[in-house]
């Protein structure tokens, strides 16, 4: 199949997942005409990666995912390890800038643009040692310094710099923002990420499948559901296995779980970061009420290790599901009266309202997804039906409404919240009352060689996950990604016309994973 | 000549308000958790931290002058000062004459500049910003606490608390509409002047959203803890002196022990209501846009020069 009449064909990928094609660049020059083309399609740029294939193939690759309205499309790029060097693609997609200064990092293939500083790499090793190479061997003696980093310098009368973090007054994730403001104005936030880099891309190499499981759903935590679920999709297809309708509408019933207890407790972090306490403590009391029934049916508060390739690691019985419909009723009334209260709240209106704005035209430029880039008007969710897309299942029979506000500042990203926790709670009922009969698992047998790539929308956006198995059945490469890639330029964007004190509270309104972007 | 009498009763008043300034911040930090449906905190958890700060060692700011360290000294002095001259039990010690509504308004001055000084003094960024916002927060309120002050003085004819006390006190039951537009002014500064919702949250951690907090950010150990007393005596006073010019009736007209405390447990119950109140109203309110901040204080301003012009048209016979 071909897109867009560009000359690369593409395979569709076997398997229950998302729609996804996978295809072979010949070289840079097509890779760079494929990505204008999708640009101008009003496609988007999810992930790029790079692997070592010297063992099997004498080169090293670079992997892109575009996105298209009829699905995904896997594009690898070959590259000679001699000199690999590719078209830079962030003056087509500006998302790709941060993702390809991290290939470099990781693989040591190398984009042919201007801004060449490292991104994950903080010094933590020696510039010219790339960690996921098949003969990195043991991480050579480095003395760990920070190194330099240049920030883009603005200057003018009064315009001065405000560093903030990594290390920050709360208990949060680090990571570095350099506001260039003058007074209070904000003239420019610069981020800097890659403070919480675990390695676990490297870690992942030669893990066996399941082990594979286990440490995807660690990579943000808060995802773990999603993150489960793109790499069993993943793994599934790379070894053409279909797991079960039950297993599929269980990982359903997941996801929406970790979405409405994300939301539930974001929504609840947004008051208090307007100093609005109240709403705090009564959203956090039905966040804990909702992991607590997590912990008593699943085995775990936050859903870890829940979803496996194959299909599921837990079942949950008719009284479960009893209790799940119980709960979101409950919960689903609650909800209603505290969204009531912040709706007539004048205060908190008065700060929601024309906060932080993002638009449709910086979307597209971004590549953004998930609840960001609905609240700006945006029907884009994995989840539901539009032209030519078919949601993978169980989602094709359920009829997922997109919530969508075309305001695009936090008061939109507050009420996007509020209508994915009553359609979740209404998809939560549906999956509950129509949960299919039968295994909740089936035996993965690795097959060596198989690749695969699975697509989930998470609460926060598209989390995506390619893998790629070693002659061995192993884990030869697997790269998670988390939608925080795209979304952090966007917070970038979003506080431009605000001032220093309303970051925070923007911030908030899109929390952003730190682990999710460094892994 | 001073009396033995009176130089006790104003040790005492002092001690009072060295000891009750942390219970009144414990005693507002219940009502909010309970208001938030949380479980509440120790009623002398304040007592806790400042015990546990005096015993921690200070880290001090690299290139931190001596006017860093003696900042909180200065401040801790000048509230322990503000707290003496506000009569909050007698209106007649030692240090009444010297009660000066403008000479307060001074004193608290005097402590907001050291204490932005002192944050700037270490070149951090957070320093400089909320030093910053401070300044902002402080030109603002102070006009509008003076005209408060005038307004009251007019209707005593004196600047000198202890005389207004004595006079709304002993007057007949009037209702003056002036001074309910200076109350609610007052009521709008003692938010801002005291770093409370909806101008500063006390309980934030975000350090880009705070005031007061982000110039105390370097601040630990005694310095620390010295700050932190400095803050609850400062609402302490500003308590005091809202009870004392718009509740005045109890407070004591001698310097006896006696009359002092029968002073003592009607100033415990409105000291009680008085932060429940607080508390109230910080839990309802959210914390407004910084440049909001303003327009908040331009209302208190206006409505104490309502007070003083409702005074001067209505309430004065020529």
């Amino acid at each position: 199949m071909r897109f867009h009449a560009e000359p690369i064909d593409f395979i569709r990928q076997p398997g229950q997942g998302a729609p996804i094609w996978r295809g072979r660049a010949a070289d840079g020059e097509d890779l760079l005409r494929y990505a204008i083309s999708v640009h101008r399609h009003a496609g988007r740029l999810c992930a790029l990666w790079g692997s070592d294939e010297r063992l099997s193939d004498a080169v090293l690759r670079l992997h892109c995912v575009f996105a298209l309205d009829e699905g995904w499309q896997w594009l690898s790029l070959d590259l000679p390890p001699d000199n690999p060097v590719y078209p830079d693609l962030s003056g087509v997609f500006a998302a790709a800038n941060r993702m390809q200064r991290a290939a470099y990092d990781l693989v040591g293939i190398r984009h042919d643009g201007a801004d060449q500083r490292p991104w994950l790499r903080h010094g933590g090793w020696p510039a010219d040692w790339f960690p996921l190479r098949h003969d990195a061997g043991e991480m050579p003696a480095n003395d760990n310094q920070p190194t330099d980093y240049d920030f883009l310098p603005v200057g003018g009368e009064g315009a001065h710099e405000i560093p903030v973090g990594p290390i920050h007054a709360g208990i949060i994730e680090p990571g570095h923002f350099r506001f260039s403001v003058i007074g209070e104005r904000v003239l420019r936030l610069e981020q800097r990420l890659g403070y919480q880099h675990k390695g676990t891309e490297c870690r992942l190499a030669s893990a066996d499948i399941f082990t594979g499981a286990k440490l995807v759903g660690r990579v943000s935590g808060d995802s773990t559901c999603a993150f489960a679920w793109a790499y069993a999709d993943a793994v599934e297809a790379a070894c053409g296995i279909a797991p079960p309708p039950r297993a599929l509408s269980l990982r359903a019933l997941l996801l929406e779980r970790e979405r409405i207890a994300n939301h539930l407790g974001d929504l609840g972090m947004l008051g208090n970061d307007a100093a609005f306490a109240f709403g705090l403590t009564q959203f956090f009391r039905l966040k804990e009420d909702w992991v607590r029934l997590n912990a008593q049916l699943f085995g775990h508060r936050f859903l870890m290790d829940t979803i496996l390739p194959g299909g599921t690691a837990c079942d949950v019985d008719a009284a479960g599901l009893a209790a799940i419909v119980a709960q979101c009723d409950s919960i689903g009334r609650e909800v209603k009266e505290l969204q009531h209260i912040y709706d007539e709240h004048a205060g908190l209106q008065d700060r929601f309202l024309t906060t932080g704005p993002i638009d449709t035209a910086l979307v597209h430029e971004l590549s953004l997804s998930g609840m960001a880039a609905r609240a700006t008007g945006l029907l884009l969710d994995a989840r539901c039906h539009r032209q030519g897309y078919v949601p993978p299942p169980p989602y094709d029979k359920l009829a997922v409404r997109p919530a969508a506000d075309e305001r695009g500042d936090v008061a939109a990203r507050v009420a996007v919240r509020f209508a994915e926790i009553y359609e979740s709670l209404r998809l939560l009922r549906l999956l509950a009352v129509g949960m299919p009969s039968g295994e909740t698992c089936v035996v993965m047998e690795p097959k060596p060689g198989g690749a695969g790539l699975g697509v989930v929308e998470g609460w926060r956006g598209e989390v995506l996950v390619g893998v790629q198995l070693d002659a061995s059945g192993k884990i030869a490469r697997c790269h998670p990604h988390d939608p925080s890639w795209q979304a952090w330029p966007a917070l970038e964007h979003a506080v431009l016309k605000d001032i220093v004190p309303d970051f925070p509270l923007i911030n908030k309104s899109f929390n952003l994973s730190y682990s999710g972007q460094d892994t | 000549m001073i009396s033995l009498t009176g130089l006790l009763g104003q040790l005492f008043a002092i001690a009072l308000a060295l000891m009750l300034a942390p219970l009144l911040t414990g005693w507002v930090n219940q009502c909010r958790a309970w208001l938030q449906n949380r479980s509440a905190p120790p009623l002398l958890q304040p007592y806790y931290m400042l015990h546990k700060l005096f015993h921690k060692d200070v880290v001090l700011a690299e290139g931190a002058s001596s006017l860093f360290r003696a900042a909180p000294f200065i401040v801790f002095g000048c509230m322990v000062l503000a707290c003496a001259i506000i009569p909050s039990l007698s209106t007649d010690l030692p240090f009444a004459p010297a009660a000066d509504a403008l000479a307060l308004v001074g004193v608290f001055g005097l402590a907001r500049i050291f204490i932005a000084l002192a944050a700037m003094d270490i070149g951090t960024a957070f320093g400089s910003l909320g030093g910053r916002r401070e300044m902002l927060v402080g030109f603002l309120a102070e006009p509008a606490l003076l005209m408060v002050i005038f307004t009251m003085a007019m209707i005593a004819q004196s600047t000198s608390l202890a005389t207004i006390v004595e006079t709304l006190a002993h007057r007949e039951m009037i209702i003056y509409p002036s001074i309910a537009f200076a109350g609610i002014a007052f009521t709008f500064v003692s938010f801002a002047e005291n770093a409370r919702v909806p101008v500063d949250n006390p309980a934030t951690h975000l350090e880009l959203t705070m005031i007061h907090e982000a110039m105390i950010l370097e601040y630990s150990g005694r310095h620390l803890a010295l700050i932190e007393w400095a803050a609850s005596l400062k609402l302490y006073a500003y308590s005091c002196l809202g009870l004392a010019l718009f509740f005045p009736w109890g407070i004591a007209e001698r310097d006896n022990f006696l009359a002092m405390s029968a002073a003592l447990p009607l100033l415990f119950v409105k000291l009680t209501i008085g932060g429940m109140l607080l508390a109230l109203l910080e839990t309802i309110n959210a914390k407004v846009r910084i440049f909001r901040v303003p327009e908040f204080l331009g209302t208190a301003f206006l409505l104490a020069v309502l007070g003083l012009l409702v005074r001067l048209l209505l309430e004065t016979r020529v």
